[in-house]
């Protein structure tokens, strides 16, 4: 059984990312990249379910330019076997990804595609669900736990009252939540090894993918500000506070 | 123009969700008609009928809905949509599983998180965690969105739409339901409640969660977590609130031992009132609160708890 985990290079999770003064873009020069959080959890999964002999053989892809690579090359190091690298320096909105992705889903015939939720830099939660359309595959989105079964998967999902367990047919596509596992980091030996590791490179029009956009960034601005407000020195205080200035209570 | 709004519900009754995305489509102009679709959901159909600005509700009642299975509701979706000029849906995780399905089976983007109408095509949304507001513009023929619902205010009920029944019946035959865990408290959910008290890594286990729930039972408050709290494995990730759990904007926030990560503080720094519990007087949480106390929360929860 193959798997295919999607990923994306984001902005590291800690950093704060300010809005450029000409309000085109947020402003990522010189910032930390690193692979988007819930990818990380999806690349475990894979990983556990090759270990556990679930899965023979874990294909990582991303779509970006070169620099992409280097998050292709963790993902490598955290134990996928081999790379795919759509190379596009354009911007890419999720619809398009998941046209780009389903094409390699119709090349390599995944069992599963596991991938994050979201990225947390577009915050979309779009592309595993549209790509699972676009292929016709079931979904378990939101997943903290999976459990595959010859030729169906249960994923049990996190939603908003508490968890929904659902039953797939193969292939489907999952989406990782944060409780479904606590990625490994990688050791020294296998980000060695990792260099040795087959990267392919495609683009978009060698995969007959036109990159379209429904959408135009108008602007991109700072939220309000909030303003840190007094420290109180004590309950009572605080209380009176509560009661007679803010009178919320 | 007409918009289709997808409710949400449980089959039994209609989620205040519902009349939050009724608030957007109605900033948006247009008829506005409702699609509950499950099963055995006429109660749910009759509390959408009533919302004002409704003019029809259309009912799928079958089976392959009961459970909101997003392969099922993509297709149902989709084949409803495509006649209307806006599909909106909650960003709660019913409409986050299932608008992408149909945006990619009707081959036109989707907006996510939408906190504000600026025009019939074009909307404001948070991306970087909140850090970033993104002003955007559809040049798609069918404007999808999933609506923030913390920043809208629901529409009344003084309506009095058409019901009427659709018989189409979409089983993908991908998906099966299995089972359902889902919480079950007195307590206010975090999305509707009036206040909200949260605690953090700072509460050291998931017993002393026992004080924050005494608080919000005097409060009459939902009862949330940090991430931390979450990940640690204090709570459930159903109580969440951040960049990747519930968004949240109360009267009142009561962040108890939360340090003020950039996720945690996308999920809640539009509340009206934020107050600040930590020992820590580094904590970023502080920059963010309109009062702060700089104490023991071992302390001053139980201090709270008797002088209120």
């Amino acid at each position: 059984m193959k798997i295919l985990v999607p990923i994306k290079r984001v902005v590291d999770a800690n950093v704060k990312v300010r809005v450029k003064s000409d309000n085109t873009d947020v402003d990522l020069s010189n910032l930390k990249m690193a692979i988007n959080p819930f990818c990380e959890i999806a690349v475990e999964e894979a990983v556990r379910l090759k270990e556990a002999g679930v899965a023979s053989e874990v294909i990582v892809v991303t779509v970006g330019g070169k620099v992409c690579q280097e998050q292709l090359r963790t993902a490598l190091a955290l134990g996928a076997d081999r790379g795919i690298q759509i190379d596009t320096s354009e911007k890419v909105q999720p619809l398009t990804i998941a046209k780009l992705l389903h094409k390699i889903v119709e090349a390599e015939q995944p069992s599963i595609v596991l991938m994050g939720k979201q990225t947390i830099d577009g915050d979309n939660n779009q592309t595993g669900q549209m790509l699972a359309a676009l292929a016709g595959m079931g979904q378990g989105t939101f997943a903290s736990e999976v459990k595959v079964d010859g030729d169906k998967v249960q994923v049990t999902r996190e939603v908003d009252g508490g968890l929904m367990t659902v039953e797939l047919k193969l292939p489907a596509v999952i989406t990782t939540d944060l409780r479904l596992n606590e990625p490994r980091y990688a050791s020294l030996p296998n980000i060695m090894k990792a260099k040795r590791k087959p990267i392919d490179v495609k683009t978009p029009s060698d995969l007959g993918v036109e990159i379209t956009s429904g959408l135009e960034y108008v602007k991109v601005e700072s939220p309000a500000s909030r303003s840190a407000g007094i420290m109180v020195e004590s309950v009572d205080e605080l209380i009176e506070k509560l009661r007679n200035e803010a009178k919320v209570l | 123009m007409t918009i289709l709004v997808i409710a949400e519900h449980n089959n039994a009754s209609l989620k205040d969700d519902t009349a939050k995305v009724v608030a957007a489509a109605t900033a948006i102009g247009g008829d506005i008609e409702i699609l509950v679709a499950g099963a055995n959901c006429s109660d749910a159909a009759t509390a959408a009928a009533a919302l004002t600005g409704v003019s029809k509700v259309i009912v799928a009642d079958h089976a392959c809905y009961e459970h909101q299975l997003a392969e099922n509701l993509g297709l149902l979706v989709a084949d409803l949509g495509k006649n209307y000029s806006h599909v909106l849906a909650a960003a709660s995780t019913t409409g986050k599983n299932f608008l992408p399905r149909v945006a990619a089976l009707l081959d036109v983007a989707q907006i996510s998180d939408v906190i504000r109408v600026d025009s019939a095509d074009t909307f404001g949304r948070p991306f970087y965690a909140g850090n970033a507001i993104a002003t955007v513009k559809s040049t798609d023929s069918i404007k999808l969105l999933t609506i923030r619902t913390s920043a809208f205010d629901s529409v009344d009920a003084t309506g009095s739409a058409a019901v009427e029944s659709s018989d189409a019946v979409h089983d993908a035959g991908l998906s099966t339901f299995v089972s359902a865990e889902l919480t079950k408290s007195e307590r206010p959910e975090l999305g509707s409640a009036k206040i909200i008290v949260s605690g953090g890594r700072g509460m050291q286990n998931g017993e002393n969660f026992a004080m924050l729930e005494t608080l919000a039972d005097k409060l009459g408050a939902g009862v949330g977590a940090s991430r931390a709290a979450v990940d640690a494995g204090f709570v459930p990730n159903d109580m969440q609130v951040g960049q990747t759990g519930k968004i949240v904007a109360p009267d009142l926030y009561i962040a108890v031992g939360i340090s003020g990560a950039i996720q945690h503080l996308a999920g809640m720094k539009d509340s009206k009132v934020i107050v600040a519990i930590n020992k820590d007087p580094e904590a970023p949480i502080f920059q963010v609160a309109d009062y702060g106390l700089e104490a023991d929360l071992f302390n001053a929860i139980p201090e709270l708890n008797e002088k209120l």
